[in-house]
């Protein structure tokens, strides 16, 4: 069954002549240990998909169901549990709390959730830990690199047992190797049972992805099969023409 | 791609038989370029021609038995090569590039529809790419760096099917008939 399902899903913004239908009978299914991007140009949706998949915003119409729960049957207080114990964001400018070290920003979410701060921070160091960056645990976010900022961003992300993992150009301002070193971590995070959905405009981190959605006006234009195995691109004979 | 000058960078390293270059030449790229036994001789023959290399025995035909090893001459002109930028100047007849403009004088055809016919295609080659370098390149750099000039090189026609799927899809806002405006079309037969 999908983890993430995503069910005849519109949103528009303001009303009659100024109406702005930002996305038009969306579905979409992640499994769990499944990345799927989704691609488009800006304006396409993208970011709207993302915060109403992540119980940030309502749908105009439509549903979102997560681990086999509605949203739409759910009150303020329940998503706000959902969100806290189940879904973990990266966004593209990694949103961490300056007054906060990088443990502290990790582990946060499951303090508020009513761990003890023993308990949080044990975990919120495992998770550190599990994005290589734990030797920089008491730094303050202005005292880490870009690059150290959004493994600690995706620490936060995937702390305690969250299993949907939403990104929005997680990669930001990063350089080649640390963007590829962020879709490792996703990647990671999805062998170990998460599902996740990073949405991007770059052809080179959506091809990481399991599957790539491709988004045009707020509809799904297309998407990607399951591509052959990747030995295929070495033997001569089914390489393609160039 | 000019395996004439694999060969030297090579046989630079040491004097080397035919089939022992052919293993590491595909070994060096990381087995994605094959090269068969046929291609080694012939070229190691013209090198020889050429005195860039010679063999113990200059009177053989090149065979298993014969080691290869580069000349001063092979010297100079493996560094003219490794220091002279290769010849970008002329732009390559893209047939991509001319299905598209070919595209917006089809009518019936939707250029959109097109474009995302090969968006979709490229991104999956990327994606089968990008599995090659998450179970390998760790392991192997020679490797990782040939899957990464593979994902640049088909990365940089995504973002041309972008770029021109927006132009065109402003352009067609601008003049209600959908075709190219004007400016747009002698722009076009200005390229040619």
């Amino acid at each position: 069954m999908s983890y993430l399902e995503l069910r005849q899903v519109s949103k528009s913004y303001g009303s009659g002549a100024t109406e702005v239908l930002a996305l038009r009978d969306i579905n979409l299914a992640v499994e769990r240990g499944s990345l799927v991007a989704v691609m488009g140009p800006s304006g396409s949706g993208k970011s709207t998909l993302l915060t109403i998949a992540g119980s940030l915003e309502d749908p105009t119409s439509g549903d979102v169901v997560i681990d086999g729960a509605s949203l739409q049957a759910m009150s303020r207080n329940d998503k706000a549990r959902l969100r806290r114990r189940t879904i973990g964001y990266v966004f593209q400018d990694f949103n961490l709390l300056a007054g906060l070290t990088a443990v502290e920003n990790v582990s946060l979410p499951l303090e508020l959730d009513g761990f003890s701060a023993r308990k949080a921070h044990a975990a919120g160091m495992a998770a550190l830990e599990q994005v290589g960056i734990a030797e920089r645990a008491g730094h303050y976010p202005d005292e880490l690199s870009g690059g150290e900022r959004q493994r600690v961003a995706i620490a936060r992300a995937v702390v305690g047992e969250r299993h949907l993992l939403l990104a929005d150009e997680p990669s930001g301002a990063l350089d080649s190797t640390n963007s590829e070193a962020v879709m490792r971590m996703i990647l990671s995070a999805c062998k170990q049972g998460a599902a996740a959905v990073v949405v991007t405009h770059d052809a080179q981190l959506a091809s990481w992805a399991d599957r790539v959605v491709f988004l045009r006006d707020g509809r799904v234009l297309d998407q990607t099969v399951l591509p052959p195995s990747p030995e295929a691109l070495l033997e001569e004979s089914s390489r393609p023409r160039r | 791609m000019s395996v004439r000058h694999a060969l030297l960078a090579l046989l630079s390293e040491g004097p080397k038989y035919g089939l022992q270059l052919r293993q590491e030449f595909e070994e060096s790229t990381g087995e994605v370029w094959p090269l068969n036994v046929g291609q080694v001789y012939t070229t190691l023959q013209r090198l020889e021609r050429d005195d860039l290399i010679e063999s113990d025995d200059r009177g053989e035909e090149a065979g298993p038995q014969k080691a290869f090893r580069i000349t001063e001459a092979g010297r100079t002109e493996l560094d003219t090569w490794l220091s002279t930028p290769s010849d970008m100047t002329e732009p390559p007849r893209d047939e991509l590039v001319i299905k598209v403009l070919a595209a917006l004088r089809v009518p019936g055809v939707s250029v959109h529809d097109v474009i995302q016919v090969h968006r979709r295609y490229l991104v999956e080659l990327m994606q089968q790419w990008t599995r090659l370098k998450e179970d390998e390149a760790d392991f192997d750099v020679t490797f990782a760096l040939v899957v990464d000039a593979e994902l640049y090189r088909l990365d940089s026609v995504v973002r041309w099917l972008d770029t021109a799927d927006g132009r065109l899809k402003r352009a067609a806002l601008e003049t209600p008939s959908g075709k190219p405006g004007p400016l747009i079309r002698r722009r076009l037969v200005a390229r040619r």
